[in-house]
């Protein structure tokens, strides 16, 4: 019997298939995919699209589309028609890449009539040989061709716009300008540099912490996550104040200078110290007691077993240590631009194009540029995250370490030197922030607190990030666990869910410039309905849960796969709809993790500046862009003073939030004690 | 179709014809028709992968088949999502809510049903009372061992008064002797409730002891339809023979209609529709081999042998002792390399003083011989 089955296949099956009936449950669910679905495309895939297409967007003037008569002095025409093109060609007035343009480019006419005066009795008449000729006179724009016929001081104020088209001419410029292709050479370079030290160091950092009986292990591994509660230029501010010009240390520095590779790569190591060490660390605490006691039972050495069980176990940390430090380093805006001089990296590349030209096509280029590094590393850390989970589902023994004098002794001064480090870098912010008038007048005072007498937005800006924070860290949450809930829990709408997932890990791979600049692209287009929410606060909070979005949405899910996939059978059988269970089940059983995605995302819109420097107007400055406006109109001590009130912030909501965790968990998560 | 039970005609209460269900190119389930009654206790039974929690699933809505019909009540409910069903079920991994006390979790279909609060809290002290743990509602599951959780999530999926319960490995997760107190249990709630029960497990002993009627499975196919006695006596394929219970199998040749070959031996089995000479596997039960000694008292046993042609000469290989029996393993000349196991009674031993190397002839009784096409 079986074996005349087993030779049936899928053509063998009779009858129609069977088309479910959709319930009342299945449209809500798939009407909340849609929308996630929408904001995911409107806030993320159309706008790299919009940038996309923006760097292989290119403008040239085509001359043969313009033609010109000139009349005698009596303002009679002979007929005698003159092509822009022929002109240029006897005349040789504009070489290639004068003809070359942005999207704003405009030709003037007037120099292709050498003997052109203004105030000649000479009438002049142009026309457009296509449809898709356009020229401005004035401002006014004229297309067609048909012949307008103008006196010479009307005519001088005629000028010719590019004609778009498509092609890789913007990164033929790219690459044949050495200054912006320097910048890839230098972006991997320092971003190489500081993975390598970063890694080591908190490799060092999560071993003491993990496989030592040192004292205080709870204040180190607080300090080392400071730097998390702050913007990434801050460190820059420090080091300008400890090695800079008039710097403390500056005899430190050998005759070096701050400002470059070498103040980029101690700023870089500051700044990504906390992601390292947090994966790290978790890659030691999941290895397995026992190989350490297989090791000792073969009297292996430690340096041996260091090597044959430790690295091996922490191998999928390290390397994802490495890429995510990589990347953040090679995406980085914010502290190249404070402390960066003449050293040009990616992601200022960007905003110089961008704000200083305003080339925005060579803007769109670089991010090209800048996405292929940091989707690559993206790519890998996915890789190597996957076999990270493998490892820590299988059933480990978890490693106790025993106490060693000399061992202990050597990891509490290492961690000692690092927190000095950390909570050095700090405490000269803070200093610099109180001191009146650094170096001549040491005394303390406020008055670099008085934000509204400087540029950059004043208190505004900084009641504006917090309130910019708040609604990230409420939409955001929001959003994120929904979106989360609905990939991981539903079923059918096949394709729907997996586009869902691939939106969600992609803003990961999106450097926040990129990001930002995209925006600009696509909000800013007076074509675009949504136009209206450009220069608002809507396109900051928009744009910053984008921005943050995968990290928050694989903590949602991580916390969501814990759960029974049969919850959702069972309320279905028990016929209620899936919104109950989602609010008295789903949200109480996954508040810990929701509350994590909330000041993750609030810490993080507080000290973001790469996205929004592009989208902020008057109205919605931020902190963390004061800081950066204020550093570079030179108030340099209010930028450090604004700065710290970002980590003051960033600490106090930390802590509310551990008050809250705690008071939560312990109302609802009593069931979880048995 | 309907059957009879004593004048009245008894429709189906679930029917289900011809179901497939392919996941990509592989088929779970090939032209599975059955129907089950209402008040029955029906198992699923088969190895992992055959196939049973695949048909539960269809039949519950929460994964549909690919083609075919399931009636429940005389509705085609073959579309229907869910929550449009009339089911209660009961997961391995109970699939308690964590967060919701004893009471809430028993009460969560209840709420909205519009039922008056003190009715469900009536409701839910009956439901506690009823699987035998009338204190524990104010309790989270995670305080309560796993079998009081299982009586629980019973509990829960029978709160609405279903009409159909269906059960998903429910014992599979507890301990040996848990398992064996909640089987009675189930079977004696589902009696007293009444509800047409459909039951999947891998596990042959909680199908024999539970069902009242047996759907063995296999590779996606439905091998055998009967009551746990007709499955374990009477297996329609060698599948089954083997699935169920322990039995011997010998590569054999056929005879005619009612005769197999072992080597050279010719023995008389059940009537088969092998062409004499077709290669087959000859199968018999070890405790339906019966011994004979050879030398003591052999008139005695002589007039004992019921038929003198279906016996072995046999010598014992070796013996393990299992309790409550002993498993003797046979080998003989005539069998060649093939050997038997047989289950012989601590009484059948004492008397007739086998032990390893003992020679004695054995009987294999014509009925319960059964001749099978060779699995290829």
């Amino acid at each position: 019997m079986s074996t005349q089955a087993d030779a049936l296949t899928i053509d063998d099956i009779p009858g129609a298939r069977i088309k479910p009936k959709l319930g009342r449950d299945d449209w809500l669910m798939r009407g909340f995919i849609a929308m996630i679905a929408i904001y995911l495309v409107v806030a993320l895939a159309l706008p790299l699209y919009a940038m996309l297409s923006k760097a292989f967007s290119t403008y040239s003037y085509d001359l043969t589309q313009f033609e010109f008569q000139v009349s005698d002095d009596q303002g009679v025409f002979d007929g005698k028609i003159l092509s822009a093109k022929a002109l240029n060609d006897a005349l040789k007035i504009y070489s290639e890449s004068d003809l070359s343009a942005g999207s704003g480019g405009r030709l003037a006419v007037t120099k292709l009539f050498p003997k052109f005066s203004f105030r000649s009795p000479k009438l002049y008449r142009v026309r457009g040989t296509s449809d898709k000729a356009v020229y401005l006179i004035g401002s006014e724009r004229h297309s067609g061709r048909e012949w307008v016929e103008l006196d010479s001081n009307k005519f001088r104020r005629v000028v010719l716009r590019p004609v778009p088209s498509t092609g890789l001419s913007n990164f033929s410029t790219y690459f044949s300008t050495p200054a912006l292709v320097n910048s890839i050479k230098n972006s991997l370079l320092i971003s190489a540099i500081s993975t390598i030290i970063t890694v080591t160091l908190a490799f060092a950092f999560a071993y003491s912490l993990n496989r030592s009986c040192m004292r205080f292990k709870g204040m180190f591994r607080l300090i080392a996550m400071a730097p998390i509660l702050v913007p990434s230029l801050l460190p820059g501010i420090a080091l300008v104040y400890l090695f800079g010009n008039q710097g403390m240390l500056k005899s430190f520095m050998l005759g070096e200078s701050i400002y470059g590779p070498i103040g980029i790569v101690i700023g870089s190591v500051f700044f990504t110290f906390p992601h390292a060490m947090l994966i790290i660390s978790t890659a030691l605490a999941i290895s397995d007691a026992r190989l350490y006691e297989a090791a000792v039972s073969l009297r292996a050495s430690s340096w041996k077993t260091f090597w044959t069980v430790t690295i091996p176990g922490a191998r999928y940390g390290l390397i994802s240590a490495a890429f995510v430090v990589f990347n953040l380093v090679i995406t980085d805006f914010g502290l190249p631009k404070v402390i960066g001089g003449q050293f040009n990296m990616l992601a200022v590349d960007i905003y110089k194009q961008v704000i200083g030209q305003q080339n925005f096509e060579m803007g769109a280029v670089v991010s090209v540029v800048l996405l292929v590094p940091a989707m690559f590393a993206f790519g890998i850390d996915r890789v190597v995250q996957r076999k990270q989970v493998a490892l820590l589902t299988s059933r480990s023994v978890v490693y106790q370490p025993t106490p060693n004098g000399r061992f202990d002794r050597l990891s509490f001064a290492y961690c000692t030197l690092v927190a000095i480090f950390i909570v050095g870098i700090l405490g000269v912010c803070q200093y610099a922030a109180l001191v009146k008038f650094w170096p001549y007048d040491l005394s303390l005072s406020l008055k670099n607190y008085a934000f509204d007498l400087m540029d950059g937005g004043g208190w505004d800006a900084y009641r504006n990030s917090i309130k910019m924070a708040g609604l990230v860290a409420f939409f955001g949450t929001v959003v994120v666990f929904v979106g989360a809930y609905m990939v991981e829990k539903t079923q059918g709408f096949k394709y729907g869910r997996s586009l869902f997932q691939f939106l969600a890990m992609l803003p990961m791979a999106i450097p926040g410039m990129v990001l930002g600049l995209a925006y600009i692209f696509f909000f800013n287009n007076p074509d675009n309905p949504l136009n209206f929410i450009y220069g608002t606060m809507a396109i900051l909070v928009l744009c910053t849960v984008t921005h943050f979005y995968t990290v928050s949405h694989l903590t949602a899910v991580t916390a969501l796969k814990q759960m029974d996939n049969e919850f959702e059978s069972v309320n279905s059988s028990l016929k209620q709809p899936f919104y109950k269970l989602f609010m008295r089940v789903s949200v109480p059983v996954s508040l810990p993790a929701i509350l994590d995605i909330s000041i993750y995302l609030f810490v993080n819109a507080m000290t973001t500046v790469s996205a929004v420097v592009f989208l902020y107007s008057s109205g919605t400055a931020l902190a963390a862009i004061a800081v950066l406006n204020m550093d570079d109109a030179g108030d340099v001590a209010p930028a450090a003073a604004m700065g710290m009130m970002i980590f003051y912030t960033n600490a106090g909501a930390r802590i509310v939030h551990l008050v809250i965790s705690k008071f939560v968990l312990k109302r609802t998560q009593g069931w979880r004690a048995r | 179709m309907e059957i009879l039970w004593g004048n009245t005609v008894v429709n189906p209460f679930l029917k289900i014809d011809n179901l497939w269900k392919a996941f990509g190119n592989f088929l779970a389930l090939k032209e599975i028709s059955l129907e089950i009654y209402e008040g029955e206790f029906v198992c699923f039974l088969g190895p992992s992968g055959c196939g049973k929690t695949t048909l539960l699933r269809a039949i519950a809505g929460l994964d549909l088949q690919t083609s075919g019909s399931v009636e429940q009540a005389g509705t085609d409910i073959s579309n229907l999502p869910p929550a449009e069903r009339d089911f209660g079920i009961v997961f391995q991994s109970y699939a308690l809510f964590p967060n919701l006390s004893i009471e809430k979790n028993i009460a969560y279909g209840l709420e909205n049903s519009g039922m008056a609060k003190p009715a469900i809290k009536a409701r839910v002290a009956e439901l506690l009372e009823l699987v035998g743990l009338p204190d524990q509602g104010r309790k989270f599951p995670a305080q309560l061992s796993g079998g009081q959780q299982q009586r629980i999530a019973l509990a829960r999926a029978i709160a609405m008064e279903p009409g159909l319960l269906l059960l998903d490995e429910p014992l599979s997760a507890l301990d040996a002797k848990v398992r064996v107190h909640l089987r009675h249990e189930i079977k004696e709630l589902q009696r007293k409730l009444g509800v047409t029960t459909v039951m999947v497990t891998h596990d042959q002993e909680e199908g024999l002891s539970m069902a009242d009627r047996i759907v063995v499975m296999n590779h996606g196919v439905i091998e055998q339809v009967g009551t746990p006695t007709e499955i374990y006596r009477d297996p329609k394929t060698l599948f089954v023979a083997d699935f169920i219970g322990e039995m011997n199998q010998i590569e054999g040749v056929a005879g005619s209609s009612s005769f197999a070959k072992i080597g050279d031996i010719k023995l008389s089995c059940q009537p088969h529709e092998f062409a004499a000479g077709e290669n087959v596997t000859v199968t018999i039960r070890p405790e339906d081999i019966i011994p004979h000694g050879v030398g003591v008292r052999s008139s005695d046993a002589k007039s004992t042998i019921a038929e003198p042609d279906n016996t072995l000469d046999m010598k014992i290989a070796s013996m393990e002792f299992l309790g409550s029996f002993w498993r003797a393993e046979l080998s003989g000349e005539k069998l060649g390399a093939a050997h038997l196991n047989a289950n012989f009674s601590i009484n059948a031993m004492r008397r007739m003083e086998l032990e390893v190397g003992r020679e004695l002839k054995v009987e294999l009784p014509s009925s319960r011989l059964k001749a099978f096409a060779r699995a290829s």
